[in-house]
């Protein structure tokens, strides 16, 4: 039974590394197809991976160790925080290593050290990017600490798969302030993944870029890797959305059945989050970056407004 | 209908109401604040329709024919007939520092849950709730009028205050008589003309809607 | 019993004194003195850390009462498990400095002598460590005094330059009155215990049994927490902190900021949940309020810094507001009666108290190497010394992300414990307070973030890239003696990290004392795995785990994509086919932090001015560009500089009485006399 979990769980990082390629895919198919263009199928950012594990590693001169063990850190706190999220099964045998706040903090790590990475060769895009990333970082921080704060108020936990459980024993009904908290979600996951109005993930104009700007100097497998883990965040933040504002499907117990019902609720979750997602950025223009303030501060008050609803209107 | 439901689609619509005061906090775009305001309204009559349907008083759905045609429909449309014989469609406002006028936003609506917490135990109506949110909406159009400079964004700040104390006599007392409420609306809709005709005097005498050049006004000695 | 935790910390202080006055014998041996001296304070530590943690782990109270002071006043010495802490906390980080500074201070051979920096290290660590010792106001007051006055010389230590000197000056200056604010505190607790007739009520255990009405009470907190807080840096009394901190030389910098600041905290704990014992909630709001001001404004003056040593010391303002938080969350809870909150608040605190001296003092030892090492303290002259001393650079980031508030290390803990304080409490009978506090968990996420991003723009810029200033200095790394105090701290930053029930269970009789419960920090199988502040359900959090899983996924990608080896050219930098990129062209720490200067400008007091030169070339081919920018501390200007002026116009008035002949002085006083005479009839 023990040993049955564990596969569960590899079996969720597994999904996790192979899915997260094909999401992405669908969203820039999606994309191509919303502004009339060919796409190159959903199967491309695969072949870019392919592409990028097979070529050699360019290292500028002055790469210290930081610049070569970013990838692999970021790549690492990625798959962990797959192994957190109740993607299929609630019943994770380390769920309980971290609750959404760890979560969070372990998105940070990586973002620490891509930041890093980004000065370490010491150019002005690197330096730009970091210097970006961090304030926007610092901004939509408070906000997503609230809208958890309003989900985590119902379920009087952080840890996700208790809120889950919450949500299917039927104590939340339609409320406000899970209107407003998952409004705010989106906003912050806009910012948090890099996403148009913040940042523009197909870009390398130099003005605008954020995240492409840090890891402008990397190449090969770490690039690879990097890309990856980009994707796989995309990924994550879904999947956390989906676990924390719409879990239907998601396994309680582990039996085969259920769970591949839940990957199929998953796949179809994927889609429909693909399709808001491309209506959102093709409706969208990319923000000037002190216009962010704005944005992240209007999330801000919407999860405040989630917060005061629950207490004054429940 | 389950009193149960019927408490939780209020609170939703109230929450709505208190999301578009915020949102014509902030809103730069004059039509958007009237396409906010309209929305606004809307909630409103719909908020007014259930409440008369629940507590039986029937002369609710009068009111809320009223605040429908009234604040989605004519006053939203006089607005945008004066946007644009005033031609400042175009005109992006400056709102100062935003995300500090959000945070004055939030302070107002938690002093107003702190000013009605006494009011709301004693009341034992199914929309009780909404009373804070009701005193907050008229706080917030307050704030509206003194954080913005422009003479349509001061009229909708009004009308969203009288928004915020027709929601307030709904939630807390089921509406106030009928007779009061025509005649509130009809003061409404005359300040509404008289605002207009004000506004193309001031736009003929200042070539500006900017409230703030009316300081020149003042004595100078 | 000869052994017990007290006898063996009082020896430690023993130790310390009697060195103290053996060092002029070692005058004319400098080299002999710096080893003896340093190696001597390190064993005088490491017995308080002995007498420290027995005393928390057996939760062991003991006293002692020495017979020398004023007559018929005995000095009363005391470790009960709240000292013990405090204690194990000074003691651990001054280990790990005095082994630093027996290489650090060997830089000074040969340029300036010694002597009077050992001695008052001696006497500092004596001081600290006595202050928590202490057991009535009198002896209290003494060691603080003391304390106060050591670091005071450390400050002044490289007096040569003025901006020490004022410094100095200051910070003695800040601290006077902070004492006096304590001084009459006590004053007032001491007279309400027995009446102001008698002596008796200057002991701690007279004010403990005494019950003070609410007014008196009160004011004695009021005036404690001035003291303390002008002591510990807390926002708006801090100004002495970042001008004093970055002066002295780098091991009494680590101990200031990581642990002298503490004693402050001690003292705020001691006098509220000890000595007056009961209060109402709205003195844990005062605390709370000054903790988030702190915490915020803290971090964001350290963002602007540009001196790496100032930088540090904001972000120990910052630290110490967080620390409060913690405190203050813990007085609102506890007399609405929810001990269990009240405990894990409390925990969060005296949690990130002990990781704040560590990471701090590491992190202050770092920029101590690399002062030592390039003899510059200016971030925007510095850059690419990773590659010069790998050692310090790792050791420096392992102190950056801790203090980041970054899983699997130490700051993630204490912060990830506040936020659970803050989640619980609508747990609170007024919905007033459920409203209002969760806002101040949005100001702590906000603290932590911005932490991150000061610490990235610390690092980066110090540590990658190139060399920014004119021309590279010669860098060594750091030796083995300032090496072995910085693995030491970094360790015991992964330690409190990743295996956090141990401490909190160790410590968890702390909470039992004072608010009345434990919190429990681990339950069920392998329960030293899980930290689980609640409930399992609620919240749980593993250190471990995290550290773990992520080493284990880099080494196992490491390995499958190095199966094939080889792959990685070096090259050049990919300059966009413009030439040569040069140092000037990175980003530097000032422009690091533009974005966050321009959205939370309105905090500072900021002039930016850029000129062209020369003016006569058009605005968008400017040939020199010069860029002025002044960030400054608006309380400055709000409240020192009136005090400042206040008590300048004042002396000048008392000055008109100076005449300099002797017959004007006789006549003031005659007339003094003649008044009293008249007044007193």
């Amino acid at each position: 039974m023990k040993l049955y979990r564990f596969i569960i769980e590899f079996l969720q990082i597994a999904i996790l590394l192979g899915v997260a390629p094909a999401f992405t895919g669908w969203v820039r198919m999606l994309k191509c197809w919303s502004q009339g263009r060919t796409s190159a199928g959903i199967f491309q950012p695969y072949r870019d991976l392919l592409k990028l594990f097979s070529k050699d590693v360019l290292l500028a001169d002055n790469a210290s160790w930081i610049f070569r063990f970013t990838p692999y850190l970021v790549f690492g706190t990625a798959v962990l925080a797959g192994g957190v999220i109740p993607m299929l099964s609630l019943d994770l045998p380390i769920a309980s290593t971290a609750d959404v706040i760890v979560l969070v903090a372990l998105f940070a790590i990586a973002r620490f050290f891509t930041a890093l990475a980004g000065m370490d060769i010491g150019t002005a895009f690197g330096g730009m990017g970091s210097s970006r990333e961090m304030t926007i970082a610092s901004l939509a921080e408070p906000a997503m600490l609230m809208a958890i704060f309003t989900v985590s108020l119902a379920s009087k936990s952080t840890s996700l798969s208790q809120m889950v459980h919450v949500i299917y024993s039927g104590q939340i009904v339609l409320r406000p302030s899970i209107a407003f908290s998952l409004f705010a979600f989106v906003l912050i996951a806009l910012a948090e993944t890099g996403r148009i109005p913040v940042d523009n993930p197909a870009t390398h104009l130099e003005l605008t870029m954020i995240h492409e700007a840090m890891i402008l100097e990397y190449s090969g497998r770490h690039l690879a890797l990097i890309e990856w883990a980009g994707m796989m965040k995309l990924f994550l933040f879904v999947m956390l959305g989906v676990a924390a504002f719409a879990p239907w499907g998601i396994a309680e117990s582990g039996d085969l059945v259920t769970i591949s019902a839940a990957f199929i609720f998953m796949i179809l979750k994927l889609v429909i989050v693909g399709i808001v997602l491309v209506m959102i950025e093709t409706g969208l223009a990319k923000m000037r970056i002190f216009r962010l303030t704005e944005f992240l501060g209007s999330a801000f008050l919407l999860a405040t407004l989630g917060m005061l609803s629950y207490f004054i209107l429940e | 209908m389950d009193l149960n439901v019927v408490a939780q689609l209020n609170s939703f619509l109230a929450a709505f109401v208190l999301l578009t005061a915020f949102g014509m906090l902030v809103q730069r775009r004059m039509y958007g604040l009237v396409h906010l305001f309209a929305w606004q309204g809307l909630f409103l009559s719909i908020n007014t329709a259930m409440v008369g349907f629940v507590a039986g008083k029937h002369h609710l759905y009068i009111s809320s024919l009223l605040t429908l045609s009234l604040k989605v429909f004519l006053l939203p449309y006089i607005l945008h007939v004066l946007i644009q014989r005033l031609k400042v469609h175009k005109e992006v406002e400056i709102v100062e520092n935003v995300p500090m006028t959000m945070l004055m936003g939030i302070a107002l609506v938690i002093f107003s849950y702190y000013l009605m917490s006494p009011v709301t135990q004693l009341s034992t109506l199914v929309t009780r709730s909404t009373l804070a949110v009701a005193l907050a909406t008229v706080m917030i159009g307050l704030l509206m009028m003194i954080t913005r400079k422009h003479a349509v964004t001061q009229i909708i700040g009004f009308l969203a205050m009288e928004n915020g104390l027709f929601f307030a006599a709904t939630s807390a007392t089921y509406g106030m008589p009928l007779v009061v409420e025509l005649g509130v609306a009809l003061d409404i809709l005359i300040a509404a003309f008289i605002f207009g005709i004000f506004f193309f005097h001031i736009h003929t005498t200042f070539d500006s809607l900017d409230v703030d050049q009316m300081a020149r006004l003042k004595e100078e000695d | 019993m000869i052994l017990s935790p007290i006898n063996i910390i009082s020896s430690s202080v023993l130790l310390l004194l009697l060195f103290v006055l053996v060092v002029p014998l070692l005058k004319s041996r400098q080299r002999l003195l710096i080893n003896t001296s340093f190696m001597l304070s390190s064993l005088a530590s490491l017995l308080g850390i002995i007498g420290g943690v027995w005393a928390v782990g057996g939760g062991i109270t003991n006293k002692l009462i020495l017979p020398i002071g004023l007559p018929d006043l005995p000095f009363h010495l005391r470790v009960d498990p709240l000292a013990g802490f405090f204690i194990t906390v000074i003691c651990l980080l001054s280990f790990f400095v005095s082994l630093y500074s027996i290489g650090y201070i060997k830089g000074y051979l040969g340029r300036r002598p010694v002597t009077s920096l050992v001695i008052f290290y001696c006497l500092f660590l004596a001081g600290m460590v006595m202050v928590v010792l202490a057991d009535d106001a009198l002896f209290f007051l003494i060691s603080w005094e003391v304390m106060a006055a050591a670091s005071y010389f450390l400050v002044m230590f490289e007096d040569e330059r003025i901006e020490n000197r004022r410094a100095a000056f200051l910070y003695i200056i800040v601290a006077h009155v902070g004492a006096i604010a304590i001084l009459l505190s006590f004053g007032i607790m001491a007279g309400l215990a027995t009446g102001f007739e008698s002596f008796n009520g200057y002991t701690f255990d007279a004010m403990r049994q005494a019950e003070f009405p609410l007014k008196w009470a009160t004011a004695a907190f009021l005036l404690a927490f001035f003291g303390f807080a002008a002591k510990a840096g807390v926002i708006p009394l801090h100004v002495w902190l970042p001008e004093a901190h970055p002066v002295a030389p780098s091991n009494v910098s680590a101990l200031m900021s990581g642990v002298m600041l503490k004693t402050a905290i001690y003292g705020i704990v001691r006098v509220t949940f000890d000595l007056i014992g009961v209060f109402p909630w709205w003195w844990g709001a005062i605390v709370l309020i000054f903790g988030l001001i702190s915490a915020v404004m803290g971090v964001l003056y350290a963002l602007m810094q540009n001196d790496l040593k100032k930088l540090l010391a904001y972000s120990s303002v910052e630290n110490i507001g967080i620390i409060l938080i913690g405190i203050g969350l813990s007085m609102i809870f506890k007399p609405f009666n929810i001990p269990l909150l009240s405990a894990l608040a409390l925990i969060a605190g005296l949690y990130h108290a002990m990781n704040h001296a560590m990471f701090k003092g590491l992190l202050f030892m770092g920029a101590g190497s690399v002062l030592h090492a390039t003899n510059e303290r200016n971030m925007e002259e510095m850059g690419g010394l990773i590659h010069r001393m790998p050692w310090t650079a790792a050791l420096f980031l392992i102190g950056c992300v801790s203090i980041s508030a970054l899983p699997p290390f130490n700051g993630f803990v204490s912060e990830w414990l506040t936020f659970q304080a803050f989640l619980l409490s609508p747990a609170m009978p007024s919905p007033f307070f459920k409203l209002l506090i969760p806002l101040g968990a949005a100001l702590v996420a906000l603290t932590g973030a911005l932490a991150a991003a000061c610490f990235v723009r610390a690092f980066g810029v110090t540590f990658l890239g190139h060399w920014r200033g004119a021309h590279m200095p010669r860098v060594h790394e750091a030796d083995w003696f300032m090496r072995s105090g910085m693995i030491l701290a970094a360790l015991s930053c992964l330690l409190l990290g990743i295996l956090p029930t141990f401490f909190i269970d160790w410590m968890d009789i702390i909470a039992q004392q004072l608010v009345g419960t434990k919190i429990g920090a681990s339950s069920g199988v392998y329960g030293w795995l899980w930290l689980t502040p609640v409930a399992r359900e609620s919240a749980s959090y593993s250190g471990m785990i995290v550290f773990l899983g992520i080493l284990l996924v880099v080494v196992a990608v490491y390995f499958i994509l190095h199966v094939k080896p080889g792959g990685i050219r070096r090259v050049p930098i990919w300059d966009c086919g413009f030439g040569k990129l040069d140092q000037r062209m990175q980003y530097s720490a000032t422009s690091f932090s533009m974005p966050i200067r321009r959205i939370f400008g309105f905090l500072f007091n900021i002039r930016e001015q850029v000129k062209l030169n020369p003016r006569g070339v058009h605005k968008a081919f400017p040939k020199r560009l010069n860029y002025y920018l002044r960030v400054r501390d608006r309380f400055w200007n709000w409240l020192f500089k009136p005090v400042i002026e206040f008590s300048f116009w004042v002396s000048r008035k008392v000055g008109l009485l100076q005449q300099g002949r002797i017959q004007a002085y006789l006549i003031y006083s005659f007339i003094t006399i003649i008044v009293l005479l008249a007044l007193s009839r």
